[in-house]
């Protein structure tokens, strides 16, 4: 009864040699509703070339969702600023540049969205551990990211400015 | 003509208060027994192919829980990493380590690791994390402070019992869903108030429907 003879995820099996009871797709099939079409929304190119836009509206959610997704899997290594000293960096593995560069803040949206999706240099892919759309919803919070950096109080809408004043100042910043 | 002694009444009687506490101790026993660490392996280290620290990842590096268990937000399953996760960090730091030289040849080769589950619930309960973590139930609630423990054990029973302390009462559990992700998180101390509005809140039903058999039984 405890244990009873069906497969629960990744328990093992003998009927197949890897053990694995998970199947891997079969070459050459695609799965309902999995087939990937829109290069711009999957890839981040269009014809070959990164884009400079986004493949739906960046709300306020979506850039919340980024930002929540941003601090998971980025953070480690980028720190929460982008400024590339995450605790990952500290501890050796190869800094990453800051967002904040020249080559980086001119770099097209598609480009932030190919290296989550593929990696870049050091940097391992995340195809795996985010999905598409919370990789765009990343790429629009390192936009934010960038825009904050060299921020003045007048890009700051007025009515949120007293919201800004009010917040007590976060551990380790000014 | 007299059978039996006089003594044999007392005897009698005894024998009958006897063997109620006996069964009664039986009871006792087999409850005890059954509730304890042995059978609910409850508080057990298990041996595991690596020795992973969740205190190291977790409480010294500070990554996120959904960092690898990923599907925790979305599926039944909180989901267990693939080797690949393992390497994004360990493809430089401590590379060459003989501790962590499973995990690359279980990377070269492509094999699984083998972990041991820790917290494994019979097949016929059909627990859902992604339901429990959107409303506002936090990991360290059922999980205990992972961020502390070198190796992982099951802090609670698991048993149905311990089950039904929550879905009897979810206000004296529940948190805000920004929180239960937080291993430091303590509940307030008007924690029946906070917890009556988020159950109306997050819309978790009644209790005649969490306590329903086929809730958790199909």
């Amino acid at each position: 009864m405890h244990n009873q003879p069906k497969y629960i995820p990744l328990r093992e099996t003998h009927f197949f040699k890897s053990g694995r009871s998970e199947r891997p797709l079969v070459a050459g099939t695609v799965a309902r509703g999995q087939l990937r079409e829109d290069d711009l929304l999957y890839t981040g190119k269009v014809d070959g070339r990164e884009v400079n836009e986004f493949p739906f509206p960046v709300t306020e959610a979506v850039v919340e969702r980024g930002q929540q997704r941003f601090n998971i899997y980025c953070s480690p290594c980028h720190g929460t600023t982008g400024l590339g000293d995450g605790m990952i960096v500290r501890r050796g593995y190869r800094r990453p540049p800051s967002y904040f560069e020249a080559r980086l803040m001119n770099a097209p949206v598609g480009h932030f969205f190919d290296v989550i999706t593929n990696g870049f240099g050091a940097m391992p892919d995340y195809k795996a551990q985010v999905p598409v759309r919370d990789r765009w919803a990343i790429a629009a919070y390192i936009r934010a990211l960038q825009l904050s950096e060299h921020a003045t109080m007048q890009d700051v809408p007025p009515a949120e400015r007293d919201k800004l004043n009010a917040q007590p100042s976060a551990p380790g910043s000014k | 003509m007299q059978i039996f002694h006089r003594s044999a009444n007392t005897l009698s009687k005894l024998s009958i208060f006897g063997g109620l506490l006996v069964v009664g101790l039986l009871l006792l026993f087999m409850n005890a027994f059954e509730s304890s660490g042995w059978v609910t392996t409850q508080n057990e280290i298990q041996t595991q192919p690596i020795q992973f620290s969740h205190a190291r990842h977790v409480g010294g590096n500070g990554i996120d829980c959904r960092y690898c268990h990923t599907s925790v937000e979305t599926s039944a399953f909180a989901g267990i990493p693939p080797t690949k996760t393992c390497m994004n960090c360990h493809s430089q730091i401590f590379n060459q380590a003989s501790y962590l030289e499973p995990v690359r040849a279980s990377y070269r080769t492509n094999t699984s690791l083998r972990w041991v589950r820790v917290h494994d619930l019979p097949d016929f309960v059909y627990f859902n994390h992604s339901i429990h973590v959107n409303k506002g139930v936090g990991c360290s609630t059922c999980h205990g402070r992972v961020d502390q423990m070198p190796l992982v054990v099951q802090v609670q029973s698991l048993q149905m019992q311990w089950c039904l302390n929550c879905h009897r009462h979810p206000e004296r559990y529940v948190r805000p869903r920004a929180d239960v992700f937080r291993m430091d998180y303590t509940p307030p101390t008007d924690q029946l108030a906070l917890g009556r509005k988020l159950v109306a809140e997050y819309h978790i039903k009644p209790v005649a429907d969490l306590t329903s058999c086929s809730t958790c039984h199909r």
